[in-house]
């Protein structure tokens, strides 16, 4: 009884009593879930374009990171630096197309997968033998000062990610539907073959989406990088993505956004009022667990393409 | 001219539904066995038992975990790495909590407890597969991974969360525990693996294997036709994990001796198994072999190489290093053969058959 009164009343009650601390927690599960939602926007986009299940998207985060950081302590001005960053990432994805995908090309998604997977290894190895793997301080002049809104207290880098994510959300949605680029990449995403009767190029189309993903894997690494340092473990945050991506729907652009967010708040609310029942540090798997949750109801996540299997 | 079955007449059924139908064949494994057994204990020196074969033979049974349940019915994990962990953990509460409990009886039971909670993870595979099933079954790896520091019950409440393998001797010889000799250890592993190796050939030729097959090759036509999509796919599940937690008890009580939760049994170790699968060959049980091989002895050389050719290395560099060559490896090997390793071995024994007349 005690037991029951832990779990399914008192967090209700606290949560009643404190509403400014509720909204707090929610706030900033909010901000977290927006970074989430930077790096699974990259899976979903190469998933989408290619249907390879992209797992090196995490490492493409930390590998942009580490570039940026190495070029900026060389002594490259920050805008520089960046356009140097970007420039790399487009390289990666002409040479992930060259010496990956094209001689992948027609065999099974799961070889795909492994071989992203062995990509991932190759990344971090060759990441850190070119910049070294200690943990580096990123500035790129982001401000990060909190203030005080109402009672809430809030932090401008949040703020300022929250903008970064939507303008990139913006971005992306006017380059698929407004560009002939993007058109000929919805295209190739709803059916290879169609696509490429019609004549769109796919090896150039996967260059691009490749590319793309490289830059939004390098907001989200600047972003990441700026909040905690650039380090290993940036690479991690590839499976803090994956739970959104589930819940998400592998293949929705705005699916990415709002599990990303959802994701984020559960786990803060979930940490916060109930980790301390069972030990805390929940985190870890609470996103999978709520996904999985999820995915009982509706198998194809929340706006996944439904799944229709004939014989 | 050697590898040929022209000749071989099969007189009765029994003959015909042999494990291995061609005479050769039989001669090999039996020539592998006896190399294994007699053999190589005797060459072999403490190092290349510990760093090279026990591990190789612990992988080998989560290779072949992994291989039952991707390989033959279709369904992706990512788990392998937390029910090796659990496997582990389980044999160490047995070993401890019952100090008289037969060795291979607690390895069972740690290997049955794993197959009743890998069941439970299996439940998603009823309603999602692909990689949204590879996704949720990271679930599995996060929760019991959490678990295994968390939960002060696994590690006998005591204050470091390790768990040390107790000594524990079989007639008479001391086979767990850092004073065991290698060789013993090593014995021990290899006839577990010869064990259940043999039975997940069996099992795959049985009427269970083909369903796995038949749900693995398209679910919704092998529903129609009148398999049981959720006993068969949980039966998978269950399997699987059981080979998966015998894999990590082996792994605990032959090989670590010594192991700290979440970090011996991390995802790391779950795709390195993916990897043995898929570089071995899906849905072979000599493939599982042949993968696990190649992933432990990579590393291995890796280290070693430097120094061989005599190159000085900062530790650190080298470990970068060493990360992205196997990175650099895996990609190359699915793009020579995304079939892995067991289909080479088939095409060798295809030109082995015609040598060396081949016209």
């Amino acid at each position: 009884m005690e037991m029951l009164h832990a779990f399914f009343v008192a967090p209700f009650q606290e949560m009643w009593e404190f509403p400014l601390f509720l909204a707090e927690v929610v706030i900033n599960g909010l901000l977290t879930g927006v970074m989430y939602s930077l790096v699974a926007l990259g899976f979903v986009l190469i998933f989408k374009a290619s249907g390879v299940f992209n797992f090196a998207q995490g490492v493409m985060v930390l590998f942009a990171a580490l570039t940026l950081v190495g070029l900026m302590e060389k002594g490259v001005p920050v805008w520089l630096a960046l356009i140097l960053t970007m420039v790399v990432m487009v390289a990666l994805a002409f040479a992930v197309e060259r010496f990956m995908l094209r001689p992948l090309v027609n065999q099974e998604h799961i070889i795909l997968f492994m071989a992203t997977i062995g990509l991932t290894y190759f990344l971090e190895g060759f990441g850190e033998t070119l910049w070294g793997s200690n943990v580096k301080p990123l500035d790129v002049g982001i401000p990060s000062a909190s203030f005080d809104f109402h009672g809430l207290l809030l932090n401008e880098f949040d703020l300022f990610a929250a903008g970064i994510g939507a303008a990139l959300v913006a971005g992306l949605a006017i380059f698929f539907h407004k560009t002939p680029v993007g058109r000929a990449l919805r295209a190739v995403a709803d059916d290879h073959q169609a696509a490429m009767s019609v004549g769109i190029p796919l090896r150039t189309i996967w260059i691009i989406v490749w590319s793309v993903a490289g830059i939004v894997a390098m907001v989200a690494g600047i972003m990441w990088g700026a909040k905690s340092g650039v380090q290993f473990s940036l690479s991690l945050i590839a499976l803090k993505a994956l739970p959104v991506l589930i819940l998400g729907g592998f293949t929705s652009v705005p699916g990415a956004i709002i599990g990303g967010l959802i994701i984020g708040v559960g786990e803060k609310v979930a940490e916060i009022y109930w980790g301390p029942l069972v030990g805390g540090a929940i985190e870890n798997w609470f996103a999978y667990v709520l996904a999985l949750v999820f995915l009982f109801f509706r198998p194809q996540g929340l706006f996944g393409e439904r799944i229709i299997e004939r014989v | 001219m050697l590898y040929r079955e022209a000749g071989q007449f099969k007189t009765s059924y029994a003959g015909d539904q042999a494990i291995f139908p061609i005479i050769q064949d039989r001669w090999f494994v039996l020539a592998v066995l006896l190399v294994a057994y007699l053999v190589v204990p005797f060459v072999a020196n403490d190092y290349f038992f510990e760093v090279v074969l026990i591990p190789f033979l612990v992988f080998s049974m989560a290779a072949i975990g992994l291989n039952l349940l991707l390989g033959y019915a279709g369904q992706l994990s990512l788990g392998t790495g937390a029910f090796m962990g659990l496997g582990a953990f389980m044999s160490y509460k047995l070993l401890t909590t019952f100090p008289d409990l037969n060795l291979i009886v607690a390895f069972l039971l740690a290997g049955l407890a794993t197959a009743v909670v890998g069941l439970l993870f299996g439940i998603p595979s009823l309603r999602i597969k692909g990689f949204y099933l590879a996704v949720s079954t990271l679930a599995a790896q996060f929760l019991l991974g959490w678990m295994f520091t968390k939960v002060e019950w696994f590690y006998n409440y005591n204050p470091s969360g390790t768990i040390l393998t107790p000594p524990r001797e079989m007639f008479g010889v001391l086979i767990t525990s850092p004073k065991a000799d290698p060789a013993v250890k090593y014995l021990v592993a290899l006839t577990l693996v010869a064990v259940f190796a043999l039975a997940a050939k069996n099992i795959v030729r049985s009427r269970i294997g083909r369903s796995w097959m038949a749900i693995r090759d398209m679910d919704i036509a092998a529903e129609i036709i009148g398999f049981r999509p959720m006993q068969t796919k949980l039966m998978a599940f269950a399997v699987s994990s059981f080979y998966c937690g015998v894999a990590g008890a082996m792994l605990l009580c032959l090989d670590l001796d010594a192991a700290e939760g979440a970090e011996a049994f991390g995802i790391n170790i779950s795709f390195n198994v993916l990897f043995m699968v898929i570089i071995g060959g899906l849905g072979s049980i000599l493939g599982s072999f042949l993968g696990a091989a190649f992933i432990t002895l990579v590393p291995v050389v890796l280290t070693n190489a430097p120094q061989m050719f005599g190159i000085a290395m900062a530790t650190d560099m080298q470990k970068h290093l060493e990360v992205m060559i196997f990175g650099g490896l895996i990609v190359y090997f699915l793009i020579v053969e995304p079939h892995g390793l067991a289909r080479l071995w088939q095409i060798a024994k295809e030109k082995l058959r015609i040598w060396p007349f081949p016209y």
